[in-house]
């Protein structure tokens, strides 16, 4: 178990290797003048030159790209020009406040997706397994930053519920009343596509599982219905959810692009929204790559909760 | 799977064959959603397509007089933007915008998408290996961002984002495909095709590739709803279509800004990608539920705990058998798929004594193991339903009995040996916890007492090293092991019959030797009757005492075993014995039954082997043929038996 | 020369996965084939018993060229299959054909049998239309079928009849020597027998060479000249049909009778139930029956027995150091 933890560790050693080479290939294919390119409208020639000489943009690719991996595992991911700051420093504080988002919106669609599809499988062809199916259906549908509108005319605007946006009040906020307070809308938000697919896929799994052989020996053995669907059923198709909920991880961070803009919370979303119309593609790029290795981190606990339950994969 | 569903696929297979088959549109109609989808998403691309046909004002002409307009104000039905630009022209006009995309996107993206599954799935080995650990990688970064840095780079614009979404669904593409070609390409047709001299490119585009062709399109049908949504996305983000030009999405992200005043100016290009994506997700799944094998007939329905009962009358038995633990008169089962009544049982009388081995013997589609499965009621409803009979357990009729009683029974008075150990064994748990819940779910033990017993079970089969092997996983065992561990399961509690359901079939030989010997010897051990389910009159021969020969859901032949093998009555039975090769016997003449079985349907009035019996005369065909006695404790379907001279003959 | 050989294979092996990992640490390697040496004569059938994972289909695979050995030589009719295979599988495919355990699963469903049958004729035999046509019927009628069947799909046909397709594929290259993987295991008992008689009937017509494996004792002995019987990926005895069933010297063979279940024979004294297969990954050392062999000493434990000629009958070896006594 361990041995298998430590190798699937180590396997993703080369997974974030080959994001760091992605991303630097990625602002390699840039037409014209990187430097340029990069620094865009902010440009002065002694900056392109600091530039070019800091990016070593005179020598093979092969070595820009080692300079480069070198100054990123210095923690030196270069300077935002827009923002005149450090682009790591940026990155870390933005990557907070996207954290607890997309966090909160993970537990939520898990919590109430796997809720969802279960009791859609075991009352299926009911009334209530008609209507989750369809209101699964809607979120599956609707486009998040419209349904974000929405909810912000709705609750904000209208009923005054919910403040419309950021993730503090301006006075006399800061505390964690306040962030759930202003958390709420954005992440039930974020939350509504993955908790659309994540039910879908629980009740298909449910239903699969409930058709197997073991299932039968379970009842054969004179087990309850009860723990029947709960114990042995559930758990067969925890396994085949589990993986889903990793890739919905991606969704969601990816998804809060959209609702931090709409919701103008101070993630790492609209901070790259705001750099690429900007192309202050240092920050991106740094942005990018902290998103992906959180997201192949998050994939591997999944691995590993996955591999904990099913003893096959050891 | 077990012989009790492969029993029953092969009679819908056997009726497909039969029935006209309902075109695939014909039941993409039957699916209300899925119609309903069609026709929004037919209407709005018809729209989308006479855009330039229909009296629209230009989408693009700004008029700052008329600027935010309600709906439904003069000139202007959905009320103008900002810029006094006419709402509906521009709604229209962007949806083709976002059609176009979205359909483009989802092309590219199946195009290239399959190539690398198909090539990666077929190739297998090294070749495998690269594309896919290449699509990994893309596939580590989240979905929408991998599709902002690629707008980063390539810089804002329509052209850029609608790139930018089909390069990040080439991997979901990719993936899926390449499972199913690595699957196709282990069949045997592929390696029947190579045989049949046929190229590697061949192979891959005109074997391989028509059966991967329904999943591209199952697969696209389900993206292209995606797509359509995150280029919208794109466009709202401002990454996407570019001012003048405008999409559903760069509408909402204009109307953004004026939420709080003119909330109408984003709400209506909202609800059109809604309708837009609902409808084509409804159209989508309708498809894959058409063309998805798995999903046709109903195959993910939920079977119930129990098998319904649905009994016209309750047969009243004038002798019961005193002897008999338990006794099963007229038993009836049917399985209703689609609009026809597949009779798999049509009457079975049958009796297991204290420590008696019964066999049922037939071929597949036989309904030996539904008979088998009816008694506890774990044949599965929907579609399955018991509609006649009694069987009575010890004097109780288990047709009657409430729900909570068979869980009662269940495990405990009768219990079950089933075919495949692997698949029968849940393989998220540990042998011992299988064990201890069967000894619980009948007998208030704490968790080491069960335990306790758990491992005295395992030790009661021959199994080596009983406490040590209760932590293993059933994939952990050989398939011998495992078929044991089902037998200690079946022994939890005092088991009164156990009903084993071709027990050995999924074993070799020398293990199946084992299995029986053991099965004989802890029957006869506990006094436990067994109800042995099987196609080889070798194993009957091993273990029964009494043998039924069944076929087209009825019992032809009962009796001793010795007795029905040395001179069977039956034609069938004595035409089932010569058709397998004996051993010791290489010489002797194989007599095949030519012809099939009926389909269970379309059974004719008389007797169902009629139309492939030697000695068939006509009024084995006039009317119903009766079960009746032939001599000394056996019974026989036949007006015009074998004696026992013409059998040895 | 009557009975020159029209197949031999020459010390055969076998061997899934090994290597080394990235690391340098040696991958798990299974021998699924090792050391085999049969030789097939023009006409006759051999038969291969064994059970599931004796390495009986890998042998088959290799002898059709779908799989390569990784040592030792198989040659059909004086030329090295293995080489020819590796460079055009054409030329071997004319000469020796399978047929399949799963006859459904060897037919495309999106294929019409016509589209089946015609492939081996226009790809290997280079047949015109009008050739084809003809060689069409032929084929139907050979295998007992109605020619109307060939527009239909393989969903339509039962078992029986989907193999008698895969069979008449198998003809359709007109091969010299066919391998059938178990070819009726996958059939009912009824339909097993058509089957077989028409293999049988087959046979005598083309005057062809069969090299038939089954799990199932009875049917091999019913169809079969010689048989040779494989266990854990080795040969342990071979010879004809009548003495290898009659008088097995091998104990596995004599296992393999004892629990094979016969019409009309009550339970004989199965071995002692605690017994195992040996782990692939980990084979022991000697025979690899040791541990279930009553008869075992300390030599099997030292050496691999060889395939030794018995002194009954010429022709009858098996590999054990304490064969059973001819009776």
């Amino acid at each position: 178990m361990t041995s298998y933890i430590s190798k699937r560790l180590l396997a993703a050693i080369p997974v974030l290797f080959g994001l760091t080479i992605i991303v630097f290939l990625i602002m390699a294919m840039i037409p014209g003048d990187p430097a340029t390119a990069i620094l865009g409208s902010y440009a002065t020639p002694e900056n392109v030159e600091k530039l070019n000489r800091d990016l070593g943009l005179d020598k093979p690719m092969f070595q820009q790209y080692l300079i480069w991996l070198t100054n990123l595992l210095h923690g030196d991911l270069g300077r935002s020009y827009t923002l005149n700051r450090p682009v790591l420093d940026e990155v870390m504080e933005r990557f907070s406040a996207t954290l607890i988002l997309a966090g909160t919106s993970l537990i939520l669609c898990s919590v109430f997706g796997l809720i969802a599809g279960v009791i859609s499988a075991v009352r299926q062809f009911s009334w209530t397994d008609r209507i989750i199916t369809f209101v699964v259906l809607v979120g599956i549908s609707v486009p998040s930053f419209w349904l974000g509108l929405l909810l912000i005319l709705v609750f904000a605007v209208n009923l005054k519920w919910f403040p419309a946006s950021g993730m503090f009040a301006i006075y006399g906020g800061g505390d964690l009343p306040d962030l759930l307070h202003h958390l709420f809308l954005p992440a039930v938000t974020l939350a509504v596509v993955a908790t659309g697919v994540i039910a879908r896929l629980t009740r298909t799994a449910m239903l699969e599982v409930l058709r197997q052989d073991f299932i039968r020996t379970a009842r054969a053995k004179g087990v309850s219905e009860r723990a029947v669907i709960y114990r042995h059923a559930f758990k067969a198709a925890l396994v085949t959810v589990i993986p889903v909920i990793g890739i919905q991880a991606g969704f969601v961070l990816g998804g809060a692009v959209y609702i931090e803009t709409v919701f103008q919370w101070p993630g790492i979303g609209s901070m790259l929204v705001k750099a690429i119309s900007t192309r202050d593609l240092l920050l991106v790029q740094g942005g990018v790559l902290v998103v992906a290795a959180a997201y192949v981190l998050f994939n591997l606990a999944a691995d590993v909760v996955q591999t904990v339950l099913d003893p096959r994969l050891r | 799977m077990s012989r009790s569903a492969t029993a029953t696929t092969s009679t819908a297979e056997s009726a497909k064959s039969t029935s006209s088959r309902p075109s695939s549109l014909h039941l993409l109609f039957n699916n209300k959603l899925a119609t309903a989808g069609l026709i929004v998403f037919g209407l709005i691309v018809l729209v989308a397509l006479a855009a330039p046909l229909l009296p629209l004002a230009n989408p693009d002409a700004t008029a700052p007089v008329d600027r935010l307009l309600r709906p439904l104000s003069d000139g202007h039905l959905l009320g103008t933007d900002a810029l006094g630009r006419d709402i509906l022209s521009r709604l229209i006009w962007g949806t083709r915008v976002s059609l176009a995309v979205g359909i483009s996107a989802t092309l590219i993206a199946a195009f290239f998408g399959s190539m690398i599954g198909l090539v990666a799935g077929y190739a297998g080995g090294r070749i495998d290996t690269l594309l896919m650990r290449g699509i990994d990688m893309v596939m580590a970064f989240p979905y929408i961002l991998l599709a902002l840095a690629i707008v980063a780079v390539l810089g804002p614009g329509l052209l850029n984002a609608l790139y930018a979404i089909a390069v990040v669904n080439i991997p979901f593409f990719a993936r899926n495909i390449r499972g199913i070609a690595l699957g196709l390409s282990r069949r045997e047709f592929v390696d029947a095709a190579r045989l049949s001299g046929k190229s590697h490119p061949q192979i891959l585009f005109l074997e391989v590739l028509p059966n991967v062709l329904p999943v591209i399109i199952i697969t696209m049908s389900t993206t292209i709803g995606w797509m359509v949504l995150e280029t919208a996305g794109l466009s709202f983000l401002g990454l996407g279509a570019q001012p003048p030009q405008a999409d559903l999405g760069s509408m909402l992200g204009d109307g953004r800004k004026i939420l709080f005043t003119a909330p109408h100016v984003s709400i209506i290009p909202g609800l059109m990608i809604f309708a837009l994506v609902m409808s084509i997700n409804l159209l989508g799944d309708g498809v894959r539920d058409v063309l998805d094998p798995r999903l046709k007939s109903g195959a993910l329905t939920r079977p119930v705990a129990r098998t319904a009962v649905i009994r016209d009358s309750v047969p009243q038995i004038a002798e019961p058998d005193a002897n008999a633990v338990l006794d099963v008169r007229d038993l009836k089962t049917e399985f209703a798929f689609g609009g026809e009544i597949f009779k798999a049982v049509g009457g079975v009388d049958m009796s297991v004594g204290q420590g008696e081995c019964l066999g049922i013997v037939g071929e597949s589609g036989s309904g030996k193991s539904v008979s088998a499965m009816s008694i506890m009621g774990l044949v599965p409803t929907p579609p399955g339903r018991i509609t006649g009979g009694v069987a009575l357990l010890e004097g109780e009729d288990l047709f009657a009995a409430t729900d909570e009683r068979i869980r009662q029974l269940r495990g405990s008075a009768v219990s079950h040996v089933f075919q495949d150990p692997l698949s029968t064994l849940h393989p998220l748990f540990t042998v011992g916890d299988q064990l201890v819940e069967a000894i619980q779910a009948h007998q208030s033990l704490s968790g080491s007492e069960a335990r306790a017993k758990a491992a005295d079970l395992l030790k009661l089969v021959r199994i080596p090293n009983p406490a040590e092997r209760l932590n293993a996983y059933p994939h952990e065992l050989s398939g011998g092991m495992r078929q044991r561990v089902c037998i200690a399961m079946a022994l939890a509690d005092d088991a009164r019959v156990i009903i084993a359901d071709e027990p050995t079939t999924a074993l070799d030989v020398t293990v199946q030797a084992q299995v029986l010997a053991l099965l004989d010897t802890l029957r006869k051990e506990r006094n436990a009757g067994i109800l042995f389910i099987t196609h080889d009159f070798g194993v009957v021969s091993a273990i029964c005492d009494r043998v039924a020969v069944m076929y087209a859901g009825k019992f032809v032949e009962t009796g001793k075993t010795e007795d029905i093998l040395s001179s069977p009555a039956h034609p069938y039975t004595a035409k089932l014995i010569d058709c397998v090769p004996v051993l010791g016997q290489p010489e002797r003449r194989l007599d095949a039954i030519e012809g099939r079985p009926p389909v269970v349907n379309k059974l004719p009035i008389g007797c169902a082997f009629a139309p492939r019996c030697p000695r068939a005369q006509d009024d084995c065909r006039a009317a119903p043929i009766p079960i009746t006695r032939f001599g000394d404790g056996r019974t026989v379907r036949c007006i015009h038996p074998l004696t026992g001279e013409a059998a040895n003959a | 020369m009557p009975d020159a050989p029209l197949l031999s294979i020459e010390n055969a092996e076998r061997v899934f996965g090994g290597g080394r990992t990235m690391f340098g640490q040696p991958k798990p390697a299974v021998h699924a084939v090792q050391d085999v040496t049969i030789t097939v004569r023009k006409g006759e059938t051999l038969g291969v018993v064994g059970e599931s994972g004796c390495g009986k289909s890998t042998l088959a695979r290799m002898i059709v060229g779908l799989d390569a050995p990784s040592a030792g030589r198989i040659v059909f009719d004086g030329r090295d299959i293995v080489k020819e295979a590796r460079g055009d599988l054409r030329r071997l495919s004319r000469e020796v054909q399978y047929v399949f355990q799963d006859p459904v699963a060897s037919l495309n469903p999106r294929k019409t049998i016509r589209a089946i049958l015609e492939a081996p004729l226009r790809h290997l035999r280079k047949l015109d239309k009008a050739q084809r046509e003809t060689r069409l019927e032929e084929l139907m009628e050979a295998v007992n079928l109605a020619p109307e069947f060939l527009g239909r799909y393989p969903h339509e046909f039962s078992g029986g009849q989907a193999q008698r397709i895969g069979i008449a594929r198998a003809l359709a290259a007109d091969p010299k020597l066919i391998v059938l993987d178990e070819p009726v295991s996958a059939l009912d008992v009824s339909v097993q027998a058509q089957v077989l008689n028409i293999l049988d009937d087959l046979k005598r017509r083309f005057g062809l060479t069969y090299v038939f494996i089954s799990h199932d004792l009875s049917v091999v002995e019913s169809v079969s000249d010689r048989v040779a019987v494989m266990y854990f990926g080795r040969i342990v005895e071979i010879g004809p049909g009548r003495t290898v069933f009659r008088t097995p010297r091998h104990p596995y063979t004599h296992l393999l009778l004892d629990s094979a279940p016969a019409p009309g024979r009550r339970l004989r004294a199965s071995e002692d139930a605690n017994t195992e297969l040996p782990d692939p990954y980990d084979p022991p050392p000697g025979c690899a029956f040791y541990a279930r062999c009553p008869r075992g000493t300390d030599k099997c434990i030292a050496q691999v027995p060889p395939l030794e000629l018995m002194s009954d009958e010429a022709d009858h070896r098996a590999a054990c150091f304490h064969p059973h006594e001819a009776q």
